[in-house]
């Protein structure tokens, strides 16, 4: 596989022509998006047998027929609107379609008036240089990526900016969405999210794909994404990500969050979508009484693949990391997780946990578990724990037995075994949002609306 | 127990003298095709084995080094100042008085005919390359059960050695089963015949003398239908200023009912690499049960296997590593599932002193289709010294449904109020703290043969002497 294949480079469009050069960016950050993309020329393709790709269809990485996002028609964007539904109580929200801001509900005048931040990112990088130059991809991909971080370094074009200044707490959520509605368009979304001593907030993002009711075919499509979450001294930030990207798109998505002392962080991803899905998430924990919880969930099905990547790096001392990952997997569906625990040399009295979870629901379904510890200090607590298993028949038969049909006795299982998760956010609202789209993916089970299944056995004819 | 408590050496120093050399036999240094003709001239190999010496040569030519994951010091192994073989050319002996005098001390130092006498069913003794001592008690032979070096074994039963000798660990496994198919010599090749169960383990003791040396032993253990056989080996080499090389081949067959019990306390000096290959193939209900202790060596990597083949079939791997200082104990296990009903499991307990290194590898693979196998890993590692590290990679594929996989895994260290309340009692820190290791490998230990686990706790109150202020 060559990601650069020189035929397609002249091509219009193309992301492999790298960056635009028409873009009204300050001079710098064009320097900056030249020498990522020559970084993303020269690094090599990820294999298989790199350690960090292990169990993954690198192959499913090739990026030749992905083009930029263009601008969309006045009916596209209505119907966009029209979907971008989420949340009923939002404190702001951005909608991008395609990486082009549409739409754009405004923080308060009181929170701005406190000195919150909110604003696309392009204008950020004109308007408040020297937090975004600080803070943006200021940790480098180690988690196997690095490849791609570069892309999308060199490909990004807009995104959120998010700066919440000390002291301040933001009750309702922020909301953002990214859409993908051609075929083989790709975006590359990024969120910068900065917090200042004390400062409490909470975001949420949406990545969907236009549903085109009636079409045979779903778009292809590539998703290559970076968040920089940054929790400074006290602080308390919560990220949720509802993935449900079309069923023929490729994502990619890379996060860092770095807790500093006494600081709390916690995220939740929740994938639904996507052929292959592979994320990344590294967890800083930079200053002592940091804390950082990392939640997945995932159910997968038909021949989707979801690949997840996660270092919890204690740097500090007195630090604590909690990971709960949990997959559940129907038909041809493959899992792969690769964790890992590091407690640097000196970073004594850490607590760190980590546990995944597999719910096996079809003969042909695969999960691959990589959880793993490197600990270089002594006065530490680490376990991890990893378990692939399928429903209880017990459970089943009990449910049965109060006359339950089969298949809404599996379905509660699942949702129970997966609710586990999601009410580690202790946000009513998000968790019932999360609950939705689980249920709605359920439904397409039901309806058989996701094509190339053989059958599904997440819910039987019996 | 004090009696016993000379019956298995494990006690590092113990092992630390060398006698001059007394080769007759010497391939020279380097490999080539030239040290394989040697070996297989002075051997008077058979042609296939030949063809399976060169084979094995040209495969660890070509293989890289382990490198994306494996430690970076096995690149500081120079190949060409080892030497592949030596031997006093005088053959296995049946009695100790016929073996040469200074090997014969050799052995006595560790106390290998003492053993013998006091509970052993058979002893084979090697020598840097081959086997200088293999005897096993009349009773025993006299119920069919072979036991001798593996290349007696080769020439004096070709019917069965030929039909599962590289079967279970192909040349191309890794670049190190390619060099042992390469220059192999020595080790144990046993045949246990239908439903005999040899009572008293089977032992083999792997001495290294020399320098500059890598020993390159192959071992291959049949248990025909319904038998049972525990095999013990033991190994110690001098310290010298240069690296030694220790590179096996293990394979087990376990028929139909079959029970195989390999016990290994592995005590190298603090030069040796010792890069093993051990697998086993587990036929219906048969077992294979790995018992690994790894106590010296610089660098071991080693992740005993079983493949489950039949239907019922059961592995387990029980691990005890010690990393002391300048140590890196890199083992795990490896379970391959390939039949319903197939069970395994692995218990690994790690400590690591000083600046010891102590990693698990692991690997549990259940493929789709079957049903109701099961797997457990547990690994626990304890770290003794803010310098000590640890690590643990496992990797678990699960196909369908129908089967349970779990794995746990936990790092801590000694609870400072467990030392207090020891101390507080009157014990010393490095007394409590010795105390306490102990503890924390006790229920694995207490698996172990009587002989090994009292030996065992008495070696590690030795390490931990020290190891605090």
């Amino acid at each position: 596989m060559s990601l650069v294949a020189h035929d397609e480079v002249n091509q219009a469009g193309s992301i492999l022509s790298g960056p635009a050069v028409l873009r009204d960016f300050p001079d710098w950050f064009r320097e900056q998006q030249r020498e990522a993309w020559k970084q993303f020329e020269s690094l090599p393709s990820p294999t298989r047998k790199d350690q960090l790709w292990r169990f993954s269809n690198v192959d499913l990485l090739d990026l030749s027929p992905f083009k930029f996002g263009g601008a969309q028609s006045d009916d596209v964007r209505d119907a966009i609107l029209e979907q971008s539904r989420g949340l009923d109580e939002v404190a702001a929200r951005l909608i991008f379609a395609g990486d082009q801001l549409i739409e754009r509900d405004v923080i308060s005048e009181q929170l701005k008036k406190r000195g919150v931040i909110f604003q696309p990112l392009e204008r950020a990088m004109v308007e408040h240089v020297d937090l975004f130059r600080k803070h943006f991809m200021s940790q480098p991909a180690v988690l196997g990526s690095a490849k791609f971080a570069a892309l999308h370094k060199a490909l990004v074009s807009s995104g959120t900016f998010l700066y919440v200044p000390r002291g301040v707490e933001i009750e309702l959520p922020i909301e953002i969405f990214h859409w993908l509605h051609d075929e083989n368009a790709s975006v590359f979304p990024h969120l910068l999210l900065v917090t200042d001593e004390l400062a409490k907030v909470t975001v949420v993002e949406h990545f969907r794909s236009l549903d085109r009711h009636g079409e045979k075919e779903q778009p292809a499509g590539f998703a290559c994404g970076v968040n920089d979450l940054i929790a400074g001294p006290g602080a308390k930030i919560t990220y949720v990500c509802a993935q449900t990207w079309g069923e023929n798109v490729r994502a990619l998505q890379m996060n860092t969050t770095t807790v500093d002392h006494d600081a709390s962080a916690m995220s939740l991803n929740l994938h639904l979508g996507a052929k292959y899905s592979r994320f990344e998430s590294l967890s800083r924990l930079i200053g002592e009484g940091g804390r950082s919880d990392l939640l997945a969930v995932s159910v997968a099905d038909g021949t989707q693949e979801f690949d997840a990547r996660t270092l919890q790096d204690h740097v500090s001392p007195h630090t604590a990391s909690d990971l709960l990952y949990k997959n559940a997997l129907d038909d041809r569906a493959r899992c792969t997780f690769g964790g890992l625990i590091r407690v640097e040399p000196h970073a004594h009295f850490t607590d760190a946990y980590q546990k995944v979870r597999n719910l096996l629901l079809s003969d042909d379904s695969e999960a691959n578990s990589m959880p793993g510890l490197e600990i270089l200090a002594d006065n530490v607590r680490c376990t991890h724990g990893a378990t692939s298993g399928q429903v209880d028949e017990e459970e089943l038969f009990y449910l049965r037995s109060r006359g339950i049909p089969v298949p809404v006795a599996q379905r509660l299982i699942v949702t129970g075994f997966l609710n586990e998760v999601i009410q580690r956010l202790d946000q009513p609202a998000i968790a019932a949002h999360l609950h939705r789209l689980i249920e709605n993916k359920f439904a397409q089970f039901r309806n058989g609306n996701s094509k190339g299944k053989a059958r599904t056995n997440l819910l039987p004819d019996y | 127990m004090k009696t016993q408590t000379k019956s298995v050496d494990i006690d590092r120093s113990a092992g630390d003298f060398a006698y001059p050399e007394v080769h007759v036999r010497d391939a020279g240094a380097g490999l080539s095709e030239k040290t394989v003709h040697y070996i297989s001239d002075v051997k008077e190999d058979p042609d296939w084995v030949r063809e399976f010496r060169l084979r094995g040569l040209k495969t660890f030519l070509e293989k890289p080094l382990p490198t994306h994951w494996a430690s970076k010091d096995l690149e500081t192994i120079n190949f060409d100042k080892i030497r592949y073989y030596l031997a006093p050319g005088t053959g296995a002996k049946r009695s100790w008085d016929e073996v040469p005098e200074d090997i014969k001390r050799t052995f006595e130092r560790l106390g290998i005919p003492e053993q013998e006498r006091k509970f052993l069913a058979g002893v084979e003794a090697q020598f840097d390359s081959e086997a200088v001592y293999s005897n096993i008690k009349k009773a025993v032979g006299e119920q069919g059960v072979i036991f001798v070096g593996s290349t007696e074994g080769l020439k004096n039963h070709p019917e069965i050695f030929r039909k599962w000798f590289g079967k279970v660990i192909p040349i191309g496994d890794n670049k190190f089963s390619a060099l042992n198919s390469a220059v192999f010599s020595g080790g144990s090749f046993i045949y246990v015949p239908p439903g005999v169960k040899v009572k008293h383990p089977l032992q083999a003791y792997f001495r290294i003398n020399a320098e500059n040396f890598g020993q390159f032993e192959r071992t291959l253990i049949i248990a025909d239908e319904g038998s049972e056989v525990t095999y013990m080996e033991g190994c110690t080499a001098p310290k010298f200023n240069t690296t030694t090389l220790h590179s096996a081949v293990v394979e087990l067959i376990a028929l139909k009912g079959a029970k195989i019990q390999y016990i290994t306390v592995q005590n190298w000096s603090a030069n040796v690499f010792n890069l093993v290959t051990k697998r086993g193939l587990a036929h219906e209900n048969a077992e294979v049960k790995w018992i690994d202790c790894n106590i010296g060596s610089r660098l071991t990597m080693k992740y005993p296997g079983v493949v489950l083949k039949g239907r019922k079939a059961r592995g387990e791997v029980l691990s005890i590593a010690l990393a002391n200082n300048g140590q890196h104990q890199d083992t795990g296990a490896k379970m391959i599932h390939a039949a319903d009903e197939t069970t395994s499991n692995i218990i690994s307990k790690s400590i690591s002193v000083g600046t010891g290194r102590a990693t698990y590898r692991g690997l549990v693979h259940v493929p789709k289709h079957l049903k109701n196998c099961k797997n457990n890993t547990e690994c626990d590692a304890l770290l003794i010294n803010s310098t000590s590290r640890t690590d643990t990679y496992p990797a678990i594929t699960v196909r369908g449904t129908g089967n349970a996989v779990q794995h746990e895994a936990s790092v801590s260290q000694v609870s400072a109020e467990q030392i207090f309340y020891m101390q507080q009692r009157g014990l010393s820190k490095a007394q409590a703290m010795s105390l306490s290791v102990n503890g924390f490998v006790n229920d694995l230990v207490r698996q172990f043969p009587m002989e090994y686990s009292v030996e065992l706790k008495r070696l590690i109150e030795l390490e931990m002497e020290g190891s605090v202020g």
